[in-house]
């Protein structure tokens, strides 16, 4: 057994608890050891730091603080949320290229009786550890149920591959790690041309037709690949993906019925573990069709009940125009 | 206290009104790390590899050219910061290896900081996201979205029902906020780190 630090970050107890869930199922076939870093808060995602400086790298480092604190003997602090993992490692990196962060930070730390030295920790991503610590030999001798037939697009997303300040990735355009989990999961992976474009981030919240597009791109060109699926390792890349494919679907006119799910959900079937322990289930665009392609069958709790037909003579909903429909003359001003 | 200028110059010939100088510095100076925003060769690979550039009213290399400029007013209420989706396409590609996407977060803090974005959209969703976590220590995504969508996106509410109703009922979204233990410590260390910004900007 490994033992590392573990920052689980917030979607991982909300939105992203199938990735949460997964995770812990298959940590013990694994030998990975997580223990959680005790009190943990927000990284502030990609939120604080456009606010305001010194506290968005205070409200990072306390965290930092906190995990060199409880550190028995290890030092890697693991992430498995790409904004969590990039804020971590970003503060740690910037701290140590700045000093003047550092000393900022500190006396900021101070106030609540913390300290952190920039450099004392590594933090690194959950899916660099599976490869490069446990390795795909273990991996593949753990595998039971290969995932014969399942056509898989691996979508790592922005911030995991990118920057990438400890040059832990092969390519921070086309990184190869997620392509050689899945392969000697059994799956056949895609050589997926969009694997590190952007899902539109927090724009599917600020200016959603520019992130409609983002979406739309990504699940189009998986589509023509014939994937059954997507994978993922972001929690963010899950959300936009799964929960916004309708809203895109609508706004452009498609029909597209693309699963989203996270690397660990396939790693644990893979493994031969039951589907209801993996939080399958949970995603808004079914993976049903997909999964019988192998012979898993998703418990029926967790199934979405059948959406309710909608009246013929319901009011209509607004529905946005698509950019291209034709604009009302803008009123003269008086 | 001031951001002093590192560069002695001579003695300028440009209009005073025009004149805002430092403003490159001062940008990389409010930036974490090191911008190396002052190495600009003005290549235009950023906005080449930039998701959103079409949506924005300047790329990241005409903006840049602005700053060295000291056009503060057009840069601070450029919408650009605002779109960039923080992918970091920009940042691996960059020839000079200019922190471009941190440079993006800077320019946000200072066109807050002087009230200078045209949509307030995007700085409301920021700020209601700190709010919470500053609140709770910890993200809040039922309280975020229903401020949010109210305040911003009324209409797409209806829409986006089914969408919420999906995450609430397979408990993808709590509907109260968990709250860390020692939220008290969070707040000194977030009201410390608060005055020290405030010092560092005087």
């Amino acid at each position: 057994m490994t033992e590392y630090l573990f920052y689980p970050g917030c979607s991982m107890e909300s939105s992203a608890k199938a990735y949460y869930d997964s995770l812990m199922a298959i940590a013990g076939p694994m030998g990975l050891k997580l223990k959680e870093i005790e009190d943990w808060n927000c990284c502030g995602a990609t939120e604080y730091l456009g606010i305001s400086l010194t506290p968005a790298y205070a409200l990072i480092s306390r965290n930092l603080a906190l995990a060199a604190k409880q550190a028995n003997g290890t030092k890697t602090v693991v992430a498995p949320c790409s904004a969590c993992y990039l804020n971590l490692s970003k503060a740690d990196f910037y701290m140590q290229e700045r000093p003047k962060l550092g000393k900022m930070v500190n006396q900021a730390l101070e106030a609540g009786g913390l300290s952190y030295k920039p450099g004392s920790l590594d933090v690194r991503h959950l899916l660099d550890v599976l490869i490069y610590d446990i390795g795909l030999d273990t991996i593949k001798s753990k595998v039971v149920r290969p995932l014969k037939g399942l056509r898989l697009a691996p979508y790592l997303g922005c911030m995991v591959p990118r920057p990438d300040y400890e040059h832990r990735w092969s390519d921070p355009e086309h990184p190869v790690e997620l392509d050689l989990l899945l392969e000697v999961l059994g799956a056949e992976v895609i050589d997926y041309p969009l694997k590190t474009h952007c899902c539109g981030g927090h724009m599917t919240q600020i200016g959603p037709e520019t992130a409609f597009e983002l979406i739309r791109r990504l699940i189009s060109s998986a589509d023509q690949y014939e994937a059954d699926m997507m994978v993922t390792l972001c929690p963010m890349c899950q959300m936009n993906l799964d929960a916004y494919q309708n809203e895109t679907n609508r706004f452009f006119g498609t029909n597209f019925n693309m699963p989203i799910m996270f690397f660990t959900q396939l790693m644990g079937l893979a493994f031969g573990l039951d589907a209801k322990d993996l939080g399958f289930g949970s995603e808004l665009v079914s993976a049903n069709e997909a999964l019988a392609k192998i012979g898993v069958e998703v418990p029926l709790e967790t199934q979405a009940a059948p959406a309710r037909p909608r009246k013929k003579e319901g009011l209509p909903m607004p529905t946005p125009l698509p950019t291209n429909a034709p604009q009302l003359p803008k009123d003269e001003e008086a | 206290m001031t951001i002093s200028p590192t560069i002695e110059r001579p003695p300028s010939t440009i209009p005073k009104q025009i004149e805002d100088l430092t403003m490159l510095e001062e940008v990389a100076a409010r930036t974490a790390g090191v911008s190396r925003l002052e190495m600009c060769i003005q290549c235009g690979t950023c906005g080449g590899s930039c998701p959103s550039a079409a949506d924005m009213d300047h790329t990241p290399r005409m903006l840049f050219a602005m700053l060295r400029a000291g056009m503060r007013q057009a840069a601070l209420s450029s919408n650009t910061p605002w779109v960039c989706v923080s992918c970091y396409h920009c940042v691996v590609r960059c020839p000079q290896n200019v922190h471009i996407a941190d440079v993006m977060y800077t320019l946000k803090s200072m066109a807050i900081h002087a009230k200078l974005y045209k949509d307030a959209t995007a700085p409301d969703f920021s700020q209601t996201f700190v709010d919470m976590v500053e609140e709770y220590g910890r993200s809040f995504e039922f309280g975020l979205a229903t401020r949010h969508y109210l305040k911003h996106f009324p209409l797409r509410l209806p829409g986006m029902a089914p969408m919420g109703l999906g995450l609430l009922s397979k408990k993808r979204m709590s509907i109260t906020p968990s709250r860390i233990k020692n939220i008290k410590q969070l707040k000194s260390i977030l009201k410390r780190a608060k005055e020290l910004e405030a010092d560092d900007h005087d």
